[in-house]
C-alpha cells in the first residue's frame, strides 16, 4: 500500500510517505512557512522513493482542526495533488492524528486531544486507541477549557490546548500530558491506511477542512 | 501554449483556460457577494472558506466546457497578490499542486497586472506603449506601460480608490454592499445640474486621486436635504460625475504628459457607463483611442489571470514549488518579459 500524507494544521509542517510498513518522512516546525515547504517537501520524498503521484493508492491530509489558514494549505495542496493526478482522498482529523501518535509512541490508549482554538476556547475530542486504529469516545467539539469533561479512565493529556489553559484544566484527571506533541503526517498516514481499506475515501472536491469554529463573523448592526 | 488561469485574490472565485493560438475557451466565476452582504464588507475568513469549496468544482466546470483534456493543459497560472492573504493562498495552493500534479509549469500572477492586461482579450487590443488608468475596488492609479512587466505609476490615489469611494457612498444613501453598480444605476435618474461636487486635485498639476472627500460632501448634502428617492438620485448622479470628470482630467493630462495616443482602462469601475461616455469623448479630443474590457472581466476574473500568466509562461517564467501568496505587492516591482 502506497500512501502520501500532509500534516500543516498547527505549527508543524510534516509530509510523509507509507510504503507498506516503510515510511518516509520530512518534517519542520515553521509557523508561518507551510506554503513554501510542504510541495518542496513532497517532492523530495516522492523522489527518494522514485514513486510517482500516480502509483499511489491514496492522498491523506490532515483536515483539521488546527490553524484556518494552517488547515487550507493542506486542503488546497491535498485538492491539486489528488485531483491532478486522480487520487481519491482520505481526510483525517488532527485531534486523531494526535491520539495516534501518542499510542505509536507509548502505547498508552485513552488519549485527550485537545489543541489551542484561541479566544478562550480549546479543539478536542477523546479517544481510545488500539493497534487496529482510534475510536473516538467523545466527539471533536470547540468548548472554553473547563467545559471539556470524559469518562473516568486512564487518560493521556496531548496537544497545545494543555500548555495555554493548564490552570483551567485542573479539574481532568490525566497519567500525563505531552502539550509539546504535534499532528505528524506519519500518523495522518497511518490513519489514511484504515481509511483506505475501509474503502473510506472521497473525491478531490469533497477533500474539504473540518474547523469546528464555525461562528467567525458578526453582522454589523 | 493553453494556460488554466486561477483567481481567489477576494471575493469571487475565478477559472479560465486561454490558448494563446484561440484565445479565450471558457471561464466562470463564483461570487460571494451574497455571502458577504450582510456584514457589509467582505469578511476574509468567509472568503478563504469560500473559496476552497468552489475552486476545484470551477475548474472542472471549464474543462468540461473547453472540451480540454488534461494532456492540452501547457501551464497553471494563479494570483499570488496583492490581495487577502488566505484566500490568495487558496488559488495558489491549488494552482501549484495541480500544476505540479500534471507536470505543467506554473506562474504567480499580479493581480493588478492580470486587470492591466484584460482590454488585451478584445478584438483589436491596444499595443504598447499606453497609458493605463487602473480603477477598481482597492486601486485607482495611473500606469504608463511600455510593454508587459514595463510599468512606472504616474500617479495614484492618496486616499479611498474609486470603487471604495463609489461603495462608501452608495452605503451612505442606503444601496447596501457592494453598491458602486446600484449608485451608478441610481444615478441614471438624478439631476446632473442640482449639485456640483467637487473635483479634488484637479486644480493643481500631477496625476494623483483623492477621493474620500467626495463620501464626505455627500454626506452634508444629503443633510441639507429631504431622503427621497429623487434626492439620493440628485446625489447619485453628482457624486458619479464628479468621479467622472476627476479621473478623465487627470487621464488627458496623463496622455498629454506622456505624449501617448492610446489609453486604456481596467478594474471594476471600468464598467461605468458614463465614465466611458466621458472617456471616448475626451479620446476623440486628445485623438487618441480608448480600451476597455468587456463588462464581465471589469471586475474580478479567470480570464485574466489566465492572459497574463500565459504572456508570462510564453516568455519562460515559472514559478518554484513554494507558493507563497503577497497581500502587498508593488507593481513596479514586477518583471520584464520580451
Ligand atoms: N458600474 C459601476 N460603476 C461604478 N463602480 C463600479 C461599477 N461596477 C463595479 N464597480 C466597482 O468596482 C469595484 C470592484 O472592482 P474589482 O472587482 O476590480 O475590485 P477589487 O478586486 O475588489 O479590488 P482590487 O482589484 O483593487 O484588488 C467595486 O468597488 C464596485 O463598486
Ligand atoms: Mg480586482
Amino acid at each position: 500500500m502506497k500512501i502520501l500524507a500532509l500534516d500543516t494544521a498547527t505549527e508543524g509542517c510534516s509530509v510523509a510517505l507509507l510504503l507498506d510498513d516503510v515510511i518516509i518522512e520530512r518534517g519542520e516546525v515553521a509557523p508561518r512557512g507551510h506554503a513554501d515547504l510542504i510541495l518542496p517537501m513532497v517532492d523530495e520524498v516522492l523522489t527518494e522513493a522514485n514513486v510517482k503521484l500516480s502509483h499511489l493508492d491514496a492522498l491523506a491530509f490532515d483536515r483539521g482542526p488546527g490553524s484556518f489558514t494552517g488547515v487550507r494549505i493542506g486542503t488546497s495542496v491535498a485538492q491539486g495533488l489528488a485531483f491532478g493526478s486522480d487520487l481519491m482522498v482520505s481526510p483525517i482529523s488532527s485531534l486523531a492524528a494526535l491520539a495516534w501518535g501518542v499510542f505509536r509512541e507509548s502505547g498508552h490508549t485513552e488519549v485527550l486531544a485537545l489543541i489551542d482554538a484561541r479566544m478562550d476556547e480549546v479543539y478536542w475530542a477523546a479517544f481510545r486507541c488500539d493497534e487496529r486504529g482510534v475510536n473516538i469516545l467523545v466527539e471533536e467539539q470547540v468548548t472554553p477549557p473547563e467545559q471539556v469533561q470524559v469518562p473516568t479512565g486512564a487518560w493521556v493529556g496531548v496537544g497545545s490546548g494543555w500548555a495555554s489553559y493548564a490552570q483551567r484544566l485542573q479539574h481532568l484527571l490525566v497519567l500525563k500530558i505531552e502539550a509539546e506533541r504535534l499532528p505528524q503526517a506519519r500518523d495522518v498516514a497511518r490513519l489514511g491506511r484504515n481509511a483506505v481499506t475501509q474503502g473510506k475515501l472521497v473525491r478531490a472536491e469533497a477533500a474539504l477542512p473540518v474547523y469546528l469554529r464555525n461562528k467567525v463573523a458578526w453582522a454589523k448592526s | 501554449m493553453r494556460v488554466l488561469g486561477i483567481e481567489t485574490s477576494c471575493d469571487e472565485t475565478g477559472v479560465a483556460i486561454y490558448d494563446s493560438e484561440a484565445g479565450l475557451l471558457a471561464h466562470a466565476l463564483h461570487s460571494q457577494v451574497d455571502l458577504h452582504a450582510e456584514y457589509g464588507g467582505v469578511v476574509p475568513e468567509l472568503a478563504s472558506r469560500d473559496h476552497v469549496q468552489k475552486t476545484l468544482p470551477l475548474i472542472r466546470e471549464v474543462m468540461d466546457r473547453a472540451g480540454c483534456q488534461v494532456e492540452d493543459v501547457n501551464g497553471i497560472a494563479y494570483t499570488a497578490g496583492p490581495g487577502l492573504l488566505g484566500a490568495l493562498l487558496v488559488g495558489a495552493g491549488v494552482g501549484r499542486n495541480l500544476a505540479y500534479a500534471w507536470n505543467v509549469p506554473a506562474v504567480a500572477v499580479h493581480h493588478m497586472e492580470g486587470h492591466l492586461l484584460a482590454p488585451l482579450l478584445e478584438p483589436n487590443p491596444p499595443v504598447f506603449p499606453f497609458v493605463a488608468l487602473l480603477v477598481s475596488g482597492g486601486h485607482t492609479q495611473l500606469v504608463a506601460v511600455q510593454g508587459i512587466g514595463r510599468y512606472e505609476l504616474l500617479g495614484q490615489s492618496l486616499d479611498d480608490a474609486a470603487g471604495e469611494a463609489f461603495d462608501k457612498t452608495a452605503k451612505l444613501l442606503g444601496l447596501g454592499y457592494p453598491g458602486g453598480p446600484a449608485l451608478s444605476r441610481l444615478a441614471e435618474q438624478g439631476d446632473p445640474h442640482r449639485f456640483k461636487f467637487p473635483r479634488p486635485m484637479t486644480d493643481r498639476p500631477g496625476l494623483d486621486f483623492s477621493f474620500s472627500g467626495l463620501k464626505t460632501f455627500a454626506l452634508t448634502t444629503m443633510n441639507t436635504i429631504g431622503d427621497g428617492v429623487q434626492d439620493k438620485a440628485d446625489v447619485a448622479c453628482a457624486f458619479e460625475i464628479a468621479v467622472v470628470e476627476t479621473l478623465v482630467i487627470k487621464c488627458r493630462r496623463a496622455l498629454q504628459q506622456t505624449g501617448m495616443h492610446t489609453l486604456l482602462i481596467a478594474g471594476g469601475v471600468s464598467a461605468n457607463r458614463r465614465l466611458r461616455e466621458r472617456l471616448d469623448a475626451m479620446a476623440i479630443e486628445e485623438k487618441s483611442s480608448v480600451h476597455y474590457p468587456r463588462l464581465e472581466f471589469c471586475t474580478d476574473n479567470g480570464a485574466m489571470i489566465a492572459f497574463a500568466g500565459c504572456q508570462r509562461l510564453l516568455a519562460g517564467e515559472q514559478h518554484a514549488l513554494a507558493f507563497g501568496a503577497r497581500a502587498r505587492w508593488p507593481m513596479e516591482s514586477l518583471h520584464a518579459i520580451g
